[in-house]
Parts: C-alpha cells; sequence; structure tokens
C-alpha cells in the first residue's frame, strides 16, 4: 500500500460482451475488460467519448466476484442521466468503452477479514456487496453472513434469483429483503422500510455480532443503517460505508 | 476512441469553463464518508495545532468562534467527479489559525486529523495565503455533521476528499505522509485540474 511503489491506473478499452436486464431499471453490462484482479467491493471507472471529443467519466461498483470473466457492472437507470441512459438505451455486445481501475481500498472485503459479515444494502448499492457474496460464496462459504436489502418492490431486487438460490443451497447465509413498496414475500422478509429498530429485530433473529459491516446506498439511508449499528454496540471503524450521491 | 452511439450532453459554455477534466456539475450536496457520522460533541470539541505530537495550541469551541472569520464562495470538486459550483463557506482562515497560535510553520506538510480517525495529507504552502480554511458554516448555516460539521478543513482548490471532515487538529510532519486515501489508491497531493485521481496520476 505504498503509494510510491504502485503504477498510475491507465485507461484500457473494454470491450461489452452482453447487456442484460436485471430489473425494470438495472441492467447489468458485462466487460471482458483489461484491468488488474480486483478487491471485493472495488469500482471501476468508465469513459465514454463522443464524436466531436466530448467526454464523460462516471463510477460503477463491480458486482462479479474477483477473478471471474466477464466483469459486470450493475448500473441503474438515472433521472436525467447521461451515461447511464447509454448503457439502457444504446450500448450493446462488441461495444468498446474505456474503462481505469480497479479503484478504492476501504469499502472492500477479501476471505482473510473474516465475519461474521453482514452487508446492508439499498437498491442498486447491492452491487459492491454481490461481488463481497459472491466471493465468499466460492471462498469461505462457512463464514455467517447476513445480507439485508431494501428494495422499493419484490421486482427490483437486483441479482434476486441468484441471491435466493445462492441462500437455498448455503446454511451460513441469510437473506432478508425488505421491500418498501409492497408486501413481504417470503417469511422473514419486510414490508416496509428498514429503520433501527427494523435493523436490530433482523440481526437478533440472525443470532451473530457481526465483526465486519458493509453499507450501500443512498445517503439517508446509509446514514441511518450505519447509526444503528453503531447503537447496537459495533466499533465505528468496523462499518464500511459507501454512500450514493443520485446523481447522473 | 469514440463511444459508438455516445453523443453526451454538453454542459453550458460557463459550466465547462469551470469544470476540470472529467467532472460534471451536481446541483445537490452529495455526501461521501468512509463510515457512520461521528457524533462530535460541542462542549468537549477542540481544535489542535501540534508539531508531530507536541500540542502548540488548542482551542476550545468558544475559543475558536472568537477567532477572525472569513467568507470564501467558489467551486468545490469531488473525485468521485461531481461539482458544485458557487458555495459559500465561512470560518476561519489557516492564515489566522497560524497567527492567533503565534506560529510560523515548523515544517513543509502537515495532516488534517479528524474525529473518525481519518486523515489527509496537504502541503503548508496549499493551506495559507488565504487559500483555505477552517470552515464552521456553510451557505449561511452552521454546518451540518453529514458535511462535516461542527468544523471541517476547506482546501477548495484540491480534490475534496483534501477537505477533511470533523476536523479536530493539523499536526505538522517532518515529510509529506500519506493520510487515509492516499495510502488506499488516491493521489498524493490531488489537483483536479490536472486530474490527479489516483495514485502516481502525473
Amino acid at each position: 500500500m505504498t503509494p510510491a511503489a504502485a503504477a498510475p491506473l491507465r485507461w484500457h478499452h473494454a470491450r461489452v460482451t452482453a447487456v442484460a436486464a436485471r430489473t425494470p431499471r438495472v441492467v447489468s453490462v458485462f466487460l471482458d475488460h483489461a484491468v488488474e484482479r480486483h478487491d471485493a467491493g472495488q469500482h471501476l471507472d468508465v469513459r465514454l467519448t463522443a464524436p466531436d471529443g466530448y467526454q464523460a467519466q462516471r463510477s460503477y461498483s463491480i458486482a462479479s466476484a474477483p477473478g471471474v470473466h466477464p466483469l459486470e457492472l450493475a448500473i441503474e437507470r438515472l433521472a436525467d442521466g447521461e451515461v447511464s441512459a447509454y448503457f439502457h438505451d444504446v450500448a450493446q455486445a462488441g461495444d468498446s468503452i474505456e474503462v481505469r481501475g480497479p479503484i478504492g481500498g476501504h469499502f472492500i472485503w477479501r476471505p482473510e477479514d473474516g465475519g461474521p459479515l453482514l452487508l446492508v444494502a439499498g437498491g442498486s448499492g447491492v452491487a459492491p456487496l454481490m461481488a463481497m457474496l459472491r466471493l465468499r460464496a466460492v471462498a469461505a462459504r462457512d463464514l455467517p453472513a447476513l445480507l439485508v436489502y431494501s428494495a422499493r418492490t419484490w421486482d427490483e431486487v437486483i441479482f434476486r434469483d441468484e441471491l435466493l438460490e445462492m441462500e437455498m443451497r448455503d446454511p451460513a447465509l441469510r437473506i432478508v429483503v425488505a421491500t418498501t413498496r409492497g408486501a413481504p414475500v417470503r417469511s422473514g422478509d419486510l414490508g416496509r422500510r428498514v429503520d433501527g429498530e427494523a435493523l436490530a429485530a433482523v440481526l437478533a433473529v440472525w443470532g451473530h455480532a457481526p465483526r465486519h459491516a458493509y453499507v450501500c446506498g443512498a445517503n439517508a439511508f446509509v446514514e441511518a443503517m450505519t447509526q444503528a449499528l453503531v447503537r447496537q454496540g459495533m466499533l465505528p471503524a468496523r462499518i464500511r460505508a459507501e454512500r450514493y450521491g443520485g446523481v447522473a | 476512441m469514440t463511444t459508438r452511439g455516445f453523443a453526451g450532453r454538453r454542459p453550458t459554455r460557463d459550466a465547462a469553463a469551470r469544470l476540470p477534466p472529467g467532472q460534471y456539475e451536481t446541483h445537490d450536496f452529495p455526501v461521501l464518508s468512509l463510515g457512520p457520522t461521528p457524533a462530535v460533541d460541542l462542549a468537549t470539541w477542540a481544535f489542535t495545532l501540534r508539531d508531530g505530537p507536541r500540542p502548540l495550541a488548542r482551542w476550545s469551541w468558544s475559543e475558536f468562534e472568537a477567532l477572525p472569520r472569513t467568507t470564501w464562495r467558489g467551486d468545490i470538486h469531488c473525485v468521485t467527479k461531481w461539482s458544485k459550483f458557487g458555495t459559500e463557506w465561512e470560518g476561519v482562515t489557516v492564515d489566522d489559525v497560524f497567527a492567533a497560535a503565534g506560529v510560523s510553520p515548523p515544517t513543509s506538510y502537515l495532516l488534517a486529523q479528524s474525529y473518525d480517525d481519518y486523515d489527509t495529507n496537504v502541503p503548508v504552502t496549499d493551506l495559507v495565503g488565504g487559500r483555505a480554511m477552517i470552515a464552521t458554516r456553510f451557505a449561511g448555516a452552521p454546518l451540518a455533521a453529514e458535511h462535516g460539521g461542527p468544523a471541517r478543513l476547506l482546501v477548495p482548490h484540491l480534490y475534496f476528499w483534501k477537505s477533511a471532515k470533523w476536523l479536530r487538529g493539523l499536526r505538522f510532519t517532518a515529510r509529506d505522509e500519506a493520510g487515509f486515501w492516499e495510502l488506499r489508491g488516491y493521489h498524493l497531493y490531488g489537483d483536479p485540474w490536472r486530474e490527479q485521481r489516483y495514485t502516481n496520476d502525473p
């Protein structure tokens, strides 16, 4: 981690291998990438160039597990989005974009960091947590893990089928889905916004004291969840947050 | 390399001139913090100037509030690519802090230190000459906790991670010591106009 020892991150061409709808508002963009192996939780910078040379850059969390090809980004269509609209409306297999990364040395989880592992997602904030769950499934399967995932509706649960299958096959993994605009679908799910009380109740049922917590989503959600975890007695240094500004 | 089918949305001419490379304008004020927002109590808040481990001067909240105050208006740039134009901050310039302490900088570098154990390195020359302040008010109101209140560093000519939230002190260092993000992939200096986002960007 000595800055002087690291080479600068260069822009690389990456070929889009597929664009797949995940939910009505989220697509997964798969990239045949040329960047270094990432850590679960890191993000990638993406750069698009118009014919006159105008460029736009954004950062997206990587949802695929480290070392897995193709690399996956889950991109939500934002109101008035410039770059997200390109991925939703234009990008297709065979296109080429530029990427730089992977980036970020704090919101990352490695198997040797251990657990129990608490992941709390709001909406598209599940993307970097998905990379952690996919990594855990192959590298730390017995590690107790809980994903608390708040989405508007059951149909807006990104990676839903994969998550449910992952949980079914894995006794150490528990997933609680909270739908803010719809009734709970499974027993143990919540049909309302997760607040501090609800999170405390879910943790009590889970029965583990989390060693690490990763919280990702819109700022108000992250603020509420991280404060609730502090009140639950977690050390602030063990609570890592990634906040989405909700901008295009 | 042109991206097939990408037209993009151009900023206005005025905005384009104010945007460093790779940035876009936002009208809200996104919050980016690495963990929970720490609870900082004004009754126990203190701001300490240190040379290495040695305290040079220390202010309580009321003492700090009594220092000369300055207002700064301008644009801020976050490494996550948003820029916000025309922000207004009020606080105490670093020049006035040094003057009140009666110190001239003993070294050329320092680490800004926060209540959540965050730190970030800034050369002293980037903090003096009216280029930086310890801000306690934003847009005419006390600085909200999620934006770094009660007090944060404001170094608007560098990427905003250098403007440490929940500031508790400045510590002079003998050499340029990397801080939290600088040890985790981000640039040691962070000039947005040279797009120094990540480690060793030229």
